[in-house]
């Protein structure tokens, strides 16, 4: 089993792991593909940058799916990191190790909200445009976010508060003002809602995680209510559109010709191209380079991607609506508390449906934390107070 | 059956920018190969793209410069296909809501005038070059031009005839030059051009089947492809000699002709999209007025200016208005010395045949307009010889921080109001041309000119010649 994709003798009092998908110079990034093994940055990703600036060692990189868009790191071109069947995700597993105060991923499709569930961990998802996307390999950059997963809710905003700000060389990096609301605690999460449609489909061990929750949130007079809004649980269809489309692109870039892997098997350059991403690339990431090439076609881009763009702001509105009520959403962030490896190859494409539960707040850039196996999703900025809620039942997972 | 021509135009300008368009890379022509890179442009991942402001602003002013509309939001998108010379596998590009729509060009051809109408201008980036070593048998990359800003100028098809294509290029580069925005040097490859061209009865109103010339890189080259590809269509038409179809094809300068390179089937989908990474830029009311408030005089304006306010001869106007640079030269110059007639002269009789001499455009006039200026006034107010001045400004041109007055007392350029020396020179001179006096004293007109002539060289022309002329004449004649 392999956490590490790379790893340093950095010892210090306060040290965190990047995961694969955040560019290092002195280490290498992959983003879980063969396409990129041995890739060696020019430059190191703005959170780097900032971590080491607020005192923390980069420990190490841990690995990632490819490309950060499966279930927990299943489809690493390192194998599948698993025990005894049951999928485990890297990050998690250094966390569990110890040592390290956080790690610090790049959140495409809920691959870190999944981990930090599953492995009762804390991770927070800022408000997309709070942190810094330069120096992350690009995948699904119109709601790709960098997180933080650690231990416990304060770790977590410890270390937000050393990556958020803005950034010059991130076009949609947000203003230094909104970036700094991103990590006020002065408001509070007093009312809470349940989106029933979200619920739909979840074992009882998860059903259990989120009345647990509740109970807690219930406990310290957090008002919690059950409600519908069916558009919710549409964004995961949305997202899988949006994704698929901006990864064709932002992976097409890899050709075999500058950088990365390449085929010795080729007699001209389409060849060369074709067979460094036939051998390099997995399923997976084929099969949504496939389907995103194809929701951008001529044919379909306004059947396909273009109400798939209007659905985000449908999915947004549907939020703000809960959001003049409500201080957040309780849902759960996937339909199992542990996955196995016979799911994944039951179901290749299972991170494209269990995806219901962090499409909403991907597609939309909202603020979520997971806590206690469930995840509060708040309005933009509300980070802060997602984080002061989830004290209240962080320990619920362990 | 008589035919016409329908052509429309894709003109791609390199905007002037000191730096490419999403990274500060330098993004001037010319450097060794790789040299102006950096992770951005060359598509490495985790590089984001930032906007560089003078870009829209050089949009901005391109579209109002053509009288169009300009998008209050204009937003960039994605454009998708392989090539070695473009390292991301897309370009950035304006499709869906590009900075400027709907303009108009006047054009002036020897059947009149006609106005042009623009489709849109949209802002990009430029893609790579692709350098084939053949000794070799290899192809090298060179990224220096990745993401160097450029406008693409999308004429409805409006144009009939090669002399208006010529006429619609000519006045698009002097519109934006005259903005300042672009070079627009098709040798440079800094205005590139793609021709739509059909071919339908004249008086049809049903468009022929279009084909489509891409990157014309000389208006000699685009006049002969219209003339050969215009003689294609009819000959197709009339004598079925083939089928045409609409496709993109290639010129061969050197073949005279055009060849197919892919059809309408064969062609890729360039899957556009927004970019999510640019955020949609909106231009406010202070950043629209203050780029309105840069606009220059144009042309026409200038020329009506000058002969009617200044009194200049059309002939003159005409000269000057050629280029902005050399117009604001002759300003500045004017400004100083105040008469607009010298300031003319000088512009047109001394420093464009210095440019014509040097083969250098007018566009690349460096001389200080007010130092020209001061130039002039140190003549006019005869306190440097006219030849002298010609030979401080051919100073200017090697050196353009020469102020003319320093520089003209440091060289011994200023006129001697000495009539004393002026005297002593003329009494040696006079001493030493004993033939030339003689010929003179024997009714030699012609004889005073060389006498002159060496009074003026011992003086090194500091002297005024009127004075010079009296004392010498007197001189002689008392003799």
């Amino acid at each position: 089993m392999k956490f590490y994709t790379a790893k340093t003798d950095a010892a210090a009092d306060r040290m965190v792991v990047v995961d694969d998908m955040i560019l290092t110079k002195e280490m290498p990034t992959a983003a879980g593909s063969k396409m990129l093994d041995g890739y060696m940055s020019l430059f190191d990703a703005e959170v780097v940058t900032r971590l080491q600036q607020a005192g923390y060692a980069i420990g190490g990189k841990a690995d990632v799916g490819e490309f950060a868009i499966d279930m927990l790191g299943e489809t690493s071109y390192n194998g599948t990191p698993e025990a005894d069947g049951t999928l485990v995700n890297a990050s998690a597993e250094i966390l569990k190790e110890g040592g390290v105060t956080a790690v610090v991923g790049m959140d495409v499709n809920g691959s870190v909200r999944r981990a930090a569930a599953v492995n009762g961990l804390v991770s927070v998802k800022p408000t997309y445009g709070t942190v810094s996307r330069y120096g992350t390999i690009p995948v699904a950059c119109s709601g790709e976010t960098v997180s933080v997963m650690a231990k416990s809710a304060d770790e977590c905003f410890e270390v937000l508060k050393a990556i958020a700000g803005h950034d010059d060389k991130d076009g949609t990096s947000l203003s230094e003002e909104q970036c700094a609301a991103a990590t006020a605690q002065d408001a509070k999460v007093c009312r809470v809602a349940i989106v029933k449609s979200l619920t739909d489909g979840v074992d009882a061990q998860t059903a259990e995680k989120l009345a647990a929750a509740k109970a807690a949130l219930s406990a310290n007079g957090v008002e919690v209510c059950e409600i519908e809004e069916t558009k919710l649980s549409a964004a995961r269809i949305a997202w899988n559109i949006l994704m698929s489309a901006e990864l064709c692109n932002n992976v097409s870039r890899y050709d075999g010709v500058k950088y990365g892997y390449r085929s010795q098997n080729f007699t001209n350059i389409d060849e060369l191209y074709t067979n460094s991403r036939t051998e390099a690339f997995g399923d997976l990431l084929k099969t949504a380079i496939l389907f995103g090439s194809d929701t951008l076609s001529t044919e379909n881009y306004m059947k396909v991607y273009d109400k798939a763009l209007r659905m985000r702001r449908v999915i947004a509105e549907a939020f703000d609506a809960i959001f003049a009520q409500y201080d957040a959403v309780l849902a759960p962030v996937c339909a199992k508390t542990a996955y196995t490896t016979e799911d994944v190859k039951a179901d290749r494409y299972l991170s494209f449906t269990e995806n219901l539960y962090t499409a909403p707040a991907s597609i939309t850039g909202l603020p979520t934390v997971v806590a206690g196996g469930v995840q509060l999703i708040g309005k933009a900025f509300s980070e802060g107070a997602l984080l002061a809620a989830a004290k209240l039942f962080e320990k619920e997972g362990e | 059956m008589r035919y016409e021509t329908v052509i429309g135009l894709e003109v791609h300008v390199e905007l002037a920018t000191k730096s490419k368009i999403f990274c500060s890379c330098n993004a001037k022509y010319g450097a060794g190969p790789n040299e102006h890179v950096c992770p951005a442009c060359c598509g490495m991942p985790g590089m984001l793209p930032v906007v560089n402001k003078r870009v829209v602003d050089y949009g901005m002013k391109a579209g109002m410069m053509l009288n169009c509309h300009i998008n209050r939001t204009t937003t960039f998108d994605k454009k998708s296909y392989y090539y070695p010379d473009l390292p991301c596998a897309y370009q950035t590009t304006q499709w869906f809501a590009p900075v400027a729509v709907n303009g108009t060009v006047e054009i002036e051809t020897s059947k009149g005038k006609k106005s042009v109408r623009i489709k849109q201008i949209h802002m990009e980036e430029d893609a790579g070059k692709l350098v084939h070593d053949i000794a070799e048998d290899t192809t090298h990359v060179d990224f220096n031009r990745t993401s160097v800003p450029l406008i693409e100028i999308v004429s409805q098809p409006d144009l009939s005839s090669a002399e208006e294509v010529e006429a619609y290029l000519e006045r698009l580069k002097m519109l934006l030059r005259y903005a300042k925005v672009a070079e627009c040097a098709m040798e440079h490859g800094t205005m590139r051009c793609d021709v739509n061209l059909s071919v339908r009865p004249e008086g049809s109103d049903k468009l022929g089947v279009r084909t489509e010339m891409k990157n014309m890189n000389s208006i000699e080259a685009i006049k002969h492809a219209i003339e050969y590809e215009t003689a294609r269509h009819i000959d197709a038409i009339e004598n079925g000699t083939e089928v045409l179809v609409q496709e993109t094809r290639r010129w061969d300068d050197i073949k005279g002709k055009s060849f197919a390179m892919r059809n309408k089937e064969t062609a890729g989908d360039y899957r556009y999209f927004p970019d999510p990474n640019v955020m949609p830029v909106v231009i406010d009311d202070a950043w629209f007025d203050s780029i309105q408030a840069s606009l220059p005089e144009l042309p026409e304006e200038k020329f009506a200016r000058y002969t009617e306010e200044l009194g200049l001869s059309e002939y003159d106007a005409t000269q000057l208005i050629k280029s902005i640079a050399l117009c604001e030269c002759f300003e500045a110059a004017y400004a100083v010395c105040g008469n607009a007639k010298d300031a003319a002269n000088w512009m047109i009789s001394e420093i464009m045949s210095i440019l014509n001499k040097r083969q250098m455009t007018y566009d690349m006039l460096s001389i200080n307009g007010t130092a020209l200026g001061e130039l002039i006034k140190l003549v006019m107010d005869g306190k440097v010889g006219r030849a002298n001045g010609k030979k401080i400004l051919a100073a200017m041109f090697e050196d353009t921080t020469i102020e003319p007055v320093a520089y003209a007392e440091a060289n011994g350029y200023v006129m001697s109001n000495d009539t004393g020396l002026v005297e002593k020179v003329v009494k040696e001179v006079i001493a030493a041309e004993e033939k030339a006096v003689a010929d003179y004293k024997g009714g030699k007109e012609k004889a005073l000119m060389s006498i002159f002539g060496r009074c003026m060289k011992e003086l090194k022309g500091n002297c005024d010649p009127q004075t010079l002329r009296t004392i010498l004449t007197d001189t002689l004649n008392k003799m």
